[in-house]
C-alpha cells in the first residue's frame, strides 16, 4: 500500500527582529514547516540605522534586527513597505492609542491581514507570530487575541507557537500541519520561559530592544508627532516628516514653526539632505548645527532662529555671531546676531 | 546579461534593501545591480539580504564623500 503524498507546508513568520518571533519561527522550522519571514517598515521602526545618524553611535552595530534573525534561521525575508498605508493606523486607530501614539492593536491586525494577504498571493498555508497572551497591554491580551484574528481576516490560519496550548486550536493544528503537542503555553509578561527555550535552542544571540520597536511608542517621540499634527491643524504626516522627528533638537519658538538643529557631525550630514525643501541657516564666524526651519517665518522669526542657532554654536558665549542665511526661493544672506542665552529660551520651546 | 542602476542615495535602512529586493526580484539570474547608497547601514544589510536570497555581492566602493556603490549579481533563485 502506498503512502498518500504529503505536500511541505508553508507559513509566514512576522519577523519583528526580537527574540519571541525568533523563537516561534524556529519552532515550526523544528516541525519540518517551510517558514519564510515578512518584516513591515512603517517608517516609524527603530532601526540601528537611525541610531547610527548619530556620530557618537557609530561604535553600535548597524545590522538590521529582521534580516539578522533570517539569516539565523536560514530563512528568506521579505521586507515590505507600508509607509503609505499605515498612515490611516496611525491617524485613525479603530481601538485607541496605548499610553503614547501607539495604536499596537490595529497595528497588530494591519499587519497580520497584510501577511494575510500575502499568504493568499503567494500559495502560503498559514501566518506565524511571536505574540504571547499577556505579554503586551494593548495588543497581545486574552481578550485582543481572537480580535486580531477576526480583523485581519487571517481566522484561524493564524498560530501563535509559543502560546498556542493556551488557545484554541488553530487549522495548522488541527489538520495536523502541525503537532499542538510540541507547541507551548506561555502566558504573562515575564521573560523567564522565552529566555529558557532560546537556550534549549542553542541561540545564545538575540536582540532584546527595551523600548520595544516602534518610535510611537516612544513618549519624546509622539509629544513631537503631537506637536506636528496641532501645529498644522490636520493629522496628517509624509515619510520626511516623521524621520525628521528622530532626529536632532526640535524646538517650537512660534506656532507658526519650529526649528530642527542638528546635534552633532551625523545629525548635521543627515539634515543636509534637508536643505533644499526647508529654509536653513548655520553659523559661519563659529563651528555650529545645521539649523533646518520648518513653517512660516517672517523678518523677525528669522532673526530669533538665526539668534537660536547661534545659541547652539561654538559661539554661544561670543558678542555677536555670523549667521548664514538660506531662506526658501530667496538669496543667501548673512546675518549678524548676540547668541540667545539659556535664560531666553523657555523650556515650553522644547519638543 | 544586463547591468543596472538603481539609485537609493539619502534613503535610511532598510529602505535602501527594500528598493534593491523589489529590483533584483524582476530581474533574471547573472544580470548585475549597482546599488547607490548614502546610509552606511547598507554596507551590512545589502549584503545580509543578498545571502538570504542567493544573491552575490561582486563589488563594493567608497567614495570620500561618503556615497556608497554596492554591486549585486542577482542569483538563479530570485523569489
Amino acid at each position: 500500500m502506498t503512502q498518500p503524498i504529503t505536500r511541505q507546508r508553508k507559513a509566514v513568520s512576522l519577523i519583528s527582529g526580537g527574540l519571541d518571533s525568533m523563537l516561534a519561527t524556529r519552532a515550526m522550522l523544528d516541525q519540518g514547516i517551510h517558514v519564510e519571514g515578512i518584516n513591515f517598515y512603517t517608517g516609524f521602526c527603530v532601526e540601528g540605522h537611525t541610531h547610527a545618524i548619530r556620530k557618537k553611535d557609530k561604535a553600535k552595530p548597524k545590522r538590521n534586527n529582521a534580516l539578522w534573525v533570517a539569516e539565523q534561521l536560514g530563512i528568506k525575508l521579505h521586507i515590505v513597505d507600508i509607509i503609505d498605508e499605515y498612515k490611516d493606523v496611525v491617524i485613525n486607530p479603530k481601538h485607541g492609542y496605548g499610553s503614547n501614539m501607539n495604536p499596537c492593536l490595529d497595528c497588530k491586525c494591519f499587519m497580520v491581514r497584510k501577511a494575510h494577504e500575502w499568504i493568499e498571493e503567494h500559495g502560503f498555508d498559514f501566518i506565524i507570530t511571536g505574540e504571547v497572551v499577556g505579554q503586551r497591554p494593548m495588543s497581545q491580551r486574552r481578550d485582543t487575541m481572537p480580535v486580531i484574528q477576526r480583523e485581519s481576516g487571517a481566522e484561524d490560519r493564524l498560530l501563535r507557537p509559543l502560546c498556542a496550548k493556551i488557545l484554541p486550536a488553530t487549522l495548522p493544528e488541527r489538520e495536523g500541519w502541525v503537532d499542538r503537542e510540541k507547541l507551548f503555553n506561555f502566558n504573562g509578561r515575564g521573560r523567564k520561559p522565552q529566555i529558557a527555550l532560546a537556550e534549549k535552542m542553542g541561540i545564545v544571540d538575540f536582540a532584546q530592544p527595551s523600548g520595544g520597536c516602534c518610535f510611537l511608542t516612544d513618549a519624546a517621540y509622539s509629544s513631537k508627532l503631537a506637536d506636528l499634527w496641532s501645529a498644522r491643524g490636520e493629522r496628517r504626516y509624509e515619510l520626511d516628516d516623521i524621520m525628521l522627528l528622530k532626529v536632532g533638537r526640535h524646538l517650537r519658538p512660534r506656532p507658526h514653526f519650529k526649528i530642527i538643529v542638528g546635534r552633532e557631525e551625523g545629525e548635521n550630514r543627515f539634515l543636509e539632505g534637508y536643505r533644499k525643501q526647508f529654509t536653513h541657516m548655520y553659523t559661519t564666524s563659529h563651528s555650529g548645527p545645521l539649523v533646518l526651519l520648518d513653517g512660516e517665518a517672517n523678518a523677525d522669526d528669522l532673526q530669533l532662529a538665526a539668534r537660536l542657532t547661534a545659541r547652539f554654536s561654538q559661539g554661544k558665549m561670543a558678542d555677536t555671531v555670523r549667521v548664514e542665511l538660506h531662506e526658501k526661493g530667496a538669496d543667501k544672506r548673512e546675518l549678524d546676531v548676540v547668541p540667545l542665552t539659556n535664560e531666553e529660551i523657555p523650556v515650553e520651546w522644547y519638543l | 546579461m544586463s547591468h543596472h542602476q538603481l539609485d537609493a542615495r539619502r534613503m535610511l535602512c532598510p529602505m535602501p534593501v527594500i528598493r534593491t529586493q523589489n529590483f533584483v526580484v524582476k530581474l533574471p539570474p547573472g544580470d548585475t545591480v549597482d546599488v547607490l547608497c548614502t546610509d552606511p547601514g547598507a554596507l551590512h544589510d545589502i549584503p545580509a539580504w543578498c545571502r538570504i536570497h542567493g544573491h552575490e555581492i561582486i563589488n563594493t566602493q567608497e567614495q570620500q564623500d561618503g556615497e556608497l556603490t554596492i554591486t549585486v549579481r542577482v542569483g538563479a533563485d530570485s523569489s
